[in-house]
């Protein structure tokens, strides 16, 4: 019953008490924290929901999803922009969440794999990719998926040699190239009929 | 990562108080997020320029195109007049980074990135000298792996190179950037921002630490790209992925064509130097040839020879001269 959105809002609230706490209480890094320094108050929507709370500047969007929020479909590989595997949406557009900073995404909206499809019903890239067996480990998948959403949206998603360009920023250490640009050709042409 | 302040500004004048060093700017921050996690840089305040309203403007006036700092690397490498009039730098602007990097990787910043030197591009403290990261500790780079280094203009002190795409394309296409700080505004030829180790010695600076003409207090707020009717450009990049990958070499080619023939040529290369390397005396020998790859290539490979290999970058000499053969001839084509 409970759908991948209806999870997203359930823990919302809960985080909101968290961050809170945590910045008051101090916080060393994005995880635990002692350290005492600067904050800022944050608000911005992340998959339709309002989050609203304090955070230390130095905490990058991927850290605030995922230890403030919960919110661990958004992967962390290798935390220095090279891998693509926390890209998400912000304001509609692909960016990786591991290069920005959290209170750069005030008054922002915010798409994170848990806003993309639901149990019920799967975006058309998330059925793609089960249809053309578009991973193996699956750890770059949740980027994978938000990037391709993107990349159609854009307009990129016309032939293999553009999806290729379009969908570089999202490393498969699997390898399962072939099978993502398929997939994402596949759902582009089912988005646009 | 350390923790910082942070600031919003409302206007460029709120950018003043930069230093470079206790107090960064920020936009994009596609670059400086690295350099906090490394220790390049542990600023007590962050300065965020990214929402100065009107400041990503790119528009075009007769005879020149301006960009303003905050455009992004995939709104100039998307914007029909620039890939019309300017390919050489939409299509820089394309092949740098990943898509999702080029949305939020401003043209401001995307300028002002360091090397990709693995020898700097390390956790603090570093396991080895490095003069651009610990002054006299030497450049481990010198004499171990430097297949990625400069050929031209290093000095024992340093031999990185300059990793921006879209400078090598703003270095060919003659622009200028505005910079703006508390004295007001004052340009500069892109050409001229950047500064190689010998010219920062010959200056009297440190040749590790001088990396641009930038002084503490400036911002970078735009281009201005002049234009003129029939030229035509292209830039070709040679990496060992064909996508999101630094250039190993690049070359930028702006060529006019009359009769066809090459009336004026500009090419820069990127990726061989701390700054865009212009090949003035080669620029000019090819006026009058034809822009075939057999007349080209002897050229610009005549232009290369003050070239400075170090051990293991030998490869560059002729990867560079085949770059930019293959960008003039992309161009005239």
């Amino acid at each position: 019953m409970a759908t991948v959105r209806n999870e997203t809002a359930q823990r919302v609230p809960e985080a909101d008490r968290f961050v809170s706490s945590a910045v008051r209480g101090g916080s060393n890094d994005a995880r635990s924290g002692a350290e005492t320094g600067p904050s800022r108050k944050l608000h911005m929507k992340v998959n339709g929901v309002s989050v609203a709370g304090e955070v230390q500047p130095r905490v990058t969007l991927l850290d605030f999803l995922r230890e403030r929020l919960q919110l661990t479909g958004t992967k962390k590989g290798c935390n220095e922009g090279a891998c693509g595997t926390c890209t998400v949406l912000i304001d509609g557009e692909r960016m990786n969440s591991c290069l920005t900073l959290a209170v750069q995404c005030e008054g922002r909206e915010v798409t994170t794999i848990e806003g993309i499809g639901s149990l019920e019903q799967l975006h058309a890239v998330q059925q793609a990719f089960i249809d053309h067996d578009a991973f193996q480990c699956g750890y770059c998948t949740p980027g994978q998926i938000v990037s391709a959403v993107a990349c159609i949206a854009e307009g990129h998603a016309t032939d293999a040699a553009s999806v290729s360009e379009w969908m570089s920023g999202n490393i498969c250490r699997c390898a399962a190239y072939p099978q993502i640009t398929a997939a994402v050709l596949d759902a582009a042409a089912k988005m646009k009929g | 990562m350390r923790n910082f302040d942070y600031d919003l500004a409302q206007g460029i004048d709120d950018a003043f108080a930069i230093d470079g060093a206790r107090t960064m700017a920020i936009a994009g921050g596609t670059e400086l997020l690295n350099w906090f996690r490394l220790g390049v840089a542990a600023p007590d305040k962050v300065i965020d320029i990214g929402g100065i309203a009107g400041l990503n403007a790119i528009e075009r006036t007769d005879d020149r195109l301006t960009i303003g700092a905050l455009a992004t690397l995939n709104q100039i490498g998307e914007h029909a007049f620039v890939r019309e009039h300017a390919a050489v730098l939409a299509d820089a602007c394309l092949k740098a980074a990943s898509p999702q990097i080029r949305n939020r990787a401003t043209i401001g910043g995307n300028v002002l990135q360091k090397t990709r030197c693995a020898y700097f591009r390390a956790e603090a403290p570093l396991p080895w000298g490095c003069n651009k990261r610990v002054p006299g500790s030497g450049c481990s780079a010198r004499e171990g792996l430097n297949e990625r280094h400069a050929i031209f203009g290093w000095t024992d002190a340093c031999v990185a190179v300059q990793p921006s795409d879209p400078l090598v394309a703003l270095a060919a296409l003659d622009a200028e950037v505005e910079i703006a700080s508390r004295a007001g505004h004052r340009t500069l030829a892109v050409a001229d921002l950047h500064l190689t180790q010998q010219e920062a010695a010959s200056a009297g600076l440190d040749a590790a630490l001088a990396e641009t003409r930038l002084k503490p207090g400036e911002v970078i707020v735009g281009y201005r790209v002049p234009l003129h009717a029939g030229e035509r450009s292209a830039y070709v990049k040679v990496r060992e992925r064909a996508s999101y990958e630094y250039a190993l070499v690049a070359a930028a080619a702006v060529v006019a064509i009359e009769h066809g023939r090459i009336a004026r040529a500009a090419v820069a290369l990127g990726s061989v130097a701390q700054k865009p390397w212009r090949l003035h005396a080669a620029e000019a020998r090819l006026v009058g040839q034809p822009p075939t790859r057999d007349v080209v290539f002897p050229i610009l490979t005549a232009g290369l020879a003050d070239a400075r290999p170090l051990a293991h970058n030998g490869y560059k000499l002729a990867m560079a001269a085949g770059a930019a053969t293959r960008a003039i001839v992309e161009a005239a084509a």
